[in-house]
């Protein structure tokens, strides 16, 4: 949109300047001037009590909801519209029951480009299934997958049309404690392995800071960031980096974050 | 059955409960097609004892022997070339016409009103309020528009079997979740592959589970218009077998309309389990049995 981004755009995967949003037909700010950038490659977080916005803020650098005022730009353009290279993911992994888990992670391209054209790229498809650990179950039904299994096959939709942005809205949320901490090391070396600039929204604050190189605190009403938390935890981060000292003193930086902008809250 | 036996610390049960809790069980066990039989016998054969006990006569209660008797003279000529067959054909036709005429019809209106908010708020009140009224009220209505021949008949029929086809599409096209739908706009999805790929497979259940009722009631519709009037259809031949007191020949005729109707409904349901196979409850429990050796065709 603007070929003639300034330099200060340039060297910026995201740059969200000064959103805020209502939704229609409410006065309820979900989101209040929230001014961020996000450096190619890096990994950051929202995190938040329900209402802070997060979700709203993930929507809208997806393309999926226009902020009622202020502008996300991607790569140095406005977004309208869901852009292309963007993966997206929701805490529900809705693959469709009626298609095989080969068929749901073709369906992107299918969509893009046709079914002669999502057939092509069954060999793409196979390697991505196999790479989250679900070989064997290309011809299964959604039905026939546990919770966990139903959110890799996400996963390999999201892949499928090899996007190098990852929205995640809680994509793990759903899922045990364990399964997600298997899920959340799956996820970090599936990033590092493409390079690829993540957004992700969650509730966990252990696996906020496992995750990110930043950690955005926020909080509700209006929703808007309270605090920024760079976390600088050596790559690839691993089970023992959750036994740090380090770790938990993150973990206590963001919870002091949240409980602060709670406080403010009650006011 | 290690459950058999009381928990600790529990009243010893009576001999008395302890026989009836062993013959519920007993009866609990049967294999489905043995304890239809059982009930089935068990009708009949009170039904058998109080015509023979009480001496009834035959054209207020024909026993289900009289029945049987008229049941073998029925399938005699429903045979190729009997008399019956030709009547027989005449309401299966009108049934398939009528039922035919209200899926096209009823899908069509279903879309509006599942589709539009035009339709939701003028059409859907209306249909509402139609369904609300005694339908078979119209069948003079509809042999007087369309005569005494088939047409009048597969009217009714249609009639009769169009509201559970609108709701069953209405009510399908709103069964898509707000993720589904949020999930197909994130991957730029054209509305008709939203309409195609996500809604209408979605509607699908619903849509049968309306065809399921719709197709019954068509018989009925077929059935009832035929009382009316024209003098064709299995429906005149219960008519007229009830007009010369022949109740044990009705009975009969209402036994091959059921079988009918059963059949016809089983059509559908087996049609059903094909196209939405994937939506069965018990889905899962086929990983049990052979977990990584998938190859599941649909």
């Amino acid at each position: 949109m603007t070929p003639s981004a300034s330099p200060a755009q340039l060297g910026h995967k995201y740059l969200i300047e000064n959103v805020s949003h209502t939704f229609p037909g409410t006065d309820v700010e979900a989101l209040k001037n929230v001014t961020i950038d996000v450096k190619p490659g890096s990994f950051i977080s929202f995190i938040g009590p329900s209402g802070c916005g997060k979700s709203t803020l993930l929507n809208a650098m997806g393309g999926l909801l226009e902020p009622s005022q202020g502008r996300v730009l991607m790569n140095g353009n406005t977004i309208d519209g869901p852009p292309d290279g963007v993966g997206i993911m929701f805490q529900k992994a809705t693959l469709l029951p009626w298609r095989t888990t080969l068929e749901n992670v073709l369906l992107p391209i299918e969509l893009r480009d046709g079914s002669k054209a999502a057939k092509k790229h069954t060999d793409a498809a196979m390697s991505i299934i196999e790479t989250v650990g679900l070989k064997g179950f290309e011809h299964a039904y959604p039905g026939e997958l546990s919770g966990g299994m139903a959110q890799r096959a996400a996963i390999c939709r999201m892949l499928i049309t090899e996007p190098d942005v990852l929205l995640l809205d809680e994509p793990f949320g759903a899922l045990d404690e364990l399964t997600r901490e298997r899920m959340d090391i799956e996820l970090q070396s599936i990033a590092l392995a493409r390079g690829a600039t993540v957004v992700l929204v969650t509730h966990s604050i252990p696996e906020a800071v496992f995750l990110s190189d930043v950690v955005y605190a926020m909080s509700a009403r209006p929703g808007r960031i309270s605090e920024v938390i760079e976390v600088d935890l050596p790559r690839p981060r691993t089970m023992e980096t959750l036994n740090l000292p380090e770790f938990a003193h993150y973990v206590g930086r963001v919870r002091t974050a949240l409980n602060k902008g709670h406080q403010v809250d009650n006011h | 059955m290690t459950t058999t036996k009381p928990a600790k610390g529990q009243k010893n049960p009576s001999a008395l409960s302890r026989g009836v809790m062993g013959i519920s069980r007993w009866f609990n066990s049967l294999p489905q097609a043995a304890a239809v039989a059982i009930v089935i016998f068990t009708v009949l054969g009170t039904w058998e004892l109080i015509v023979r006990v009480s001496g009834i006569s035959i054209i207020i209660l024909p026993s289900p022997t009289d029945v049987g008797r008229e049941l073998l003279i029925v399938f005699g000529q429903l045979a190729p070339g009997g008399f019956l067959a030709g009547e027989l054909w005449t309401t299966i036709q009108e049934i398939l016409i009528g039922f035919g005429l209200a899926c096209v019809v009823g899908f069509a209106i279903g879309l509006w009103v599942g589709q539009t908010k035009f339709g939701q708020k003028a059409v859907m009140p209306l249909f509402v309020a139609l369904e609300a009224t005694p339908k078979i009220a119209f069948a003079p209505v509809f042999i007087a528009w369309f005569g005494f021949g088939i047409t009048s008949k597969f009217v009714m029929a249609a009639f009769m079997s169009i509201f559970p086809v609108i709701i069953g599409t209405s009510a399908g096209l709103a069964a898509t979740t707000e993720d589904e739908l949020k999930l197909f706009k994130s991957m730029k999805a054209k509305a008709w592959d939203v309409f195609w790929k996500l809604k209408m497979r979605r509607a699908l259940p619903f849509i049968f589970a309306g065809l399921k009722i719709a197709i019954v009631a068509a018989l009925t519709g077929a059935i009832a218009a035929e009382f009316i009037g024209g003098g064709i259809g299995f429906g005149e031949q219960i008519r007229l077998a009830s007009t010369r007191l022949a109740l044990d020949r009705v009975f009969a005729l209402i036994f091959i309309l059921s079988m009918l109707g059963i059949l016809l409904f089983s059509l559908v349901a087996w049609i059903q389990n094909r196209v939405t196979f994937w939506d069965k409850p018990n889905m899962r429990l086929r990983k049990n049995g052979k977990k990584k050796s998938l190859s599941v065709k649909p």
